[in-house]
């Protein structure tokens, strides 16, 4: 592997491992668990010689809490795992949330709920997006939609994670982690490190100690760690990223993430063939959510039509922003099955005949 | 030792390191937990090693051990002190790093964090506080609690049948190979006092040698928990904790330093 930016032909779990490397992580702890197994295979392999920490833990209750000693002392630190695995690393991801120890965290979903199936789901959603474990806490979420992004967002998640002190979560699913396409690597260290005055490295006479901890015992304290995140949750809202396409004149306005928004671009092109002026709203970020664009295009469009391989999570945050003024419907597929163009375009063209239907009516 | 001088007219015969903070300590009259702090932080102030020290706190009535030490600290989820601490000696190879974890923290809820810690023979201090009792939340019954002793959750003291043995995570983790330095150790009397301060004086010149995991632990009383005077405990301690932990090497590498 060369270490210049190239272009190659990789599966998207590798990519994001050599974008780690490339974006100066220093130590990744992670345990197997299908479809993300190759990160940590990739890691073992060319980690070390470039100078990062390797290491498989024996759980991956063990490896966030290493994720929290490695990021507490410096480090610029990334760790992955699949839906399963997530749900045991909540309890560290909520005490780096309350200490704000930065780090980033990769999430190739797979169908559940429970011990479910290995094939690509969207159904960690809710957890990404809306803390996750307990306490008043988010991370922002960055859903990849390519292979690039999967490489791509390595850079974003650990630039945000150290400039706001926070977690970021690279919200992926199998397919992405599986399959392989063109993908251009940034050269190595283009990401320069960042200053972390806060990490415990050892206690020189010139300052005070360091503490990172998330026990605040008096109920004020913790009043004012939890204002002090919520404050910085709102300056996160400005790094809101989505990607809107053909939205100026469309009636129907499909909102997908991920492989969703691939599979609902796919539908579009069918429907706009057969006429029907069709628009998508891509949200990059999950959280920060881009409700903003979303309100404004509920002004000018028919209905929106949400498009995920879930049972209706992110349809819950479009809701939210479109608030009543436009209808906004579903179409989901669960537990590991994919939504195909045609089934979706299928729903597209129930809506535009409803549309039509209720037009004539009024007319 | 310390560099003591006489002032206005006394002589002075104690002063407390400066890797100790002047917050008044929470723990209970008779606790060890003081007097392990203080031993602890009087040796990394000796070798001069403030600044190149990095400690982790537990959950457990030592959770504020970060309030007391004048030293950089992370406290630690529940039973993950030493994947914390992992996560620390793994990108900062050249500092020390110390655990300071209690019996439920270390033997129960994080007993597969302690045996894949040591396993791995990471170059770090486990300080391990053995009281048999849950101190923080009220005196209930941990993994080392003794056969028949009476907690909050075992009030008709321990049955073995329905609660198992106490535990002997010293002796396991002595077995594995990571395991460099194992040793057994009290606070109950000045000379005891004496040889645990020498334990983690040579326990922290392994670490610089990168030989293992070093393992102390610590068998103490709880006065609350326990429900009984300090005098009290600490006799009791010797009578009943002692014969089932008794105090002692229990690896100690061939070569020994001075």
């Amino acid at each position: 592997m060369k270490m210049n930016s190239e272009i190659s032909l990789m599966k998207g779990n590798e990519a994001l491992a050599e974008a780690a490397l490339r974006a100066g992580m220093q130590a990744y702890f992670g345990y197997p668990i299908t479809p993300q197994s190759e990160i940590l295979e990739y890691l073992a392999v060319h980690g070390p010689k470039r100078g990062a920490v390797i290491l498989q833990a024996e759980s991956e209750l063990a490896a966030i809490n290493m994720v929290y000693g490695a990021a507490g002392a410096g480090a610029r630190v990334m760790i992955s795992s699949s839906s399963p695995g997530i749900s045991l690393m909540q309890e560290g991801i909520s005490y780096m949330a309350s200490a704000e120890i930065p780090f980033l965290i990769v999430n190739v979903q797979r169908g559940g709920p429970g011990l479910g199936t290995i094939q690509p789901s969207q159904g960690d959603y809710f957890q990404a997006t809306k803390g996750g474990g307990h306490g008043d806490y988010r991370l922002i979420v960055l859903a990849p939609a390519s292979v690039q992004e999967m490489a791509d967002f390595v850079f974003d998640g650990f630039r945000l994670a150290e400039k706001y002190r926070v977690g970021t979560m690279i919200l992926a699913d199998g397919a992405l982690g599986q399959m392989m396409e063109k993908v251009t690597l940034p050269p190595a260290s283009s990401l320069p490190p960042k200053e972390k005055p806060w990490a415990t490295v050892g206690k020189p006479s010139t300052r005070e100690r360091n503490i990172l901890t998330s026990l605040f015992i008096q109920p004020e304290k913790m009043e004012e760690v939890n204002l002090k995140l919520q404050k910085k949750y709102r300056d996160i809202q400005s790094e809101v990223r989505y990607e809107a396409i053909q939205v100026e004149d469309a009636e129907i306005v499909l909102v997908a993430f991920g492989l969703s928004a691939r599979i609902s671009q796919k539908a579009l092109e069918l429907a706009r063939a057969k006429g029907i002026r069709v628009g998508l709203v891509r949200p990059i970020t999950l959280y920060p959510f881009p409700s903003a664009i979303l309100s404004q295009i509920a002004l000018s469009v028919e209905a929106f039509l949400v498009v995920e391989m879930n049972a209706g999570q992110m349809l819950e945050d479009v809701e939210l922003a479109v608030r009543g003024v436009k209808p906004v419907m579903f179409k989901g597929r669960m537990g590991g099955m994919l939504p195909s163009p045609e089934e979706v375009l299928k729903e597209i063209e129930s809506l535009a005949a409803v549309r039509s239907a209720s037009s004539a009516l009024i007319s | 030792m310390q560099d003591l001088k006489p002032t206005n007219g006394f002589e002075e015969v104690f002063r407390k390191v400066q890797t100790l903070t002047d917050t008044p300590m929470h723990y209970c009259p008779g606790c060890g937990h003081g007097v392990v702090h203080r031993l602890l932080m009087e040796v990394v102030d000796e070798m001069k090693i403030q600044d190149k020290t990095v400690g982790v706190a537990p959950v457990g009535c030592s959770v504020f051990a970060y309030h007391y030490m004048n030293i950089d600290m992370q406290e630690a989820a529940h039973g993950r002190a030493t994947a914390v601490a992992t996560g620390i000696k793994r990108v900062l190879p050249d500092r020390y790093v110390f655990t300071y974890q209690g019996d439920g923290d270390l033997a129960a809820i994080g007993t597969n964090e302690t045996i894949h810690t040591v396993n791995r023979g990471e170059n770090i201090l486990i300080v391990f506080i053995n009281n048999g009792v849950y101190g923080m939340t009220g005196g209930q019954m941990a993994p080392t609690t003794l056969a028949g002793m009476k907690t909050t959750t075992s009030p008709f003291g321990r049955d073995i049948a329905t609660m198992g043995h106490p535990l002997k995570i010293t002796e396991l983790v002595a077995q594995l190979p990571g395991a460099y330095y194992v040793t057994r150790h009290a606070v109950h009397t000045p000379t005891a006092v004496r040889k645990l301060k020498k334990a983690f004086r040579i326990a922290f010149e392994f670490q610089e040698m990168k030989k293992g995991t070093c393992f102390v632990e610590v068998v103490s009383n709880c006065p609350s928990g326990w429900k009984m005077t300090p005098q009290e405990s600490n006799k009791w301690m010797e009578q009943n904790m002692f014969p089932y932990y008794p105090l002692g090497d229990l690896k100690v590498p061939k070569v020994r330093m001075n």
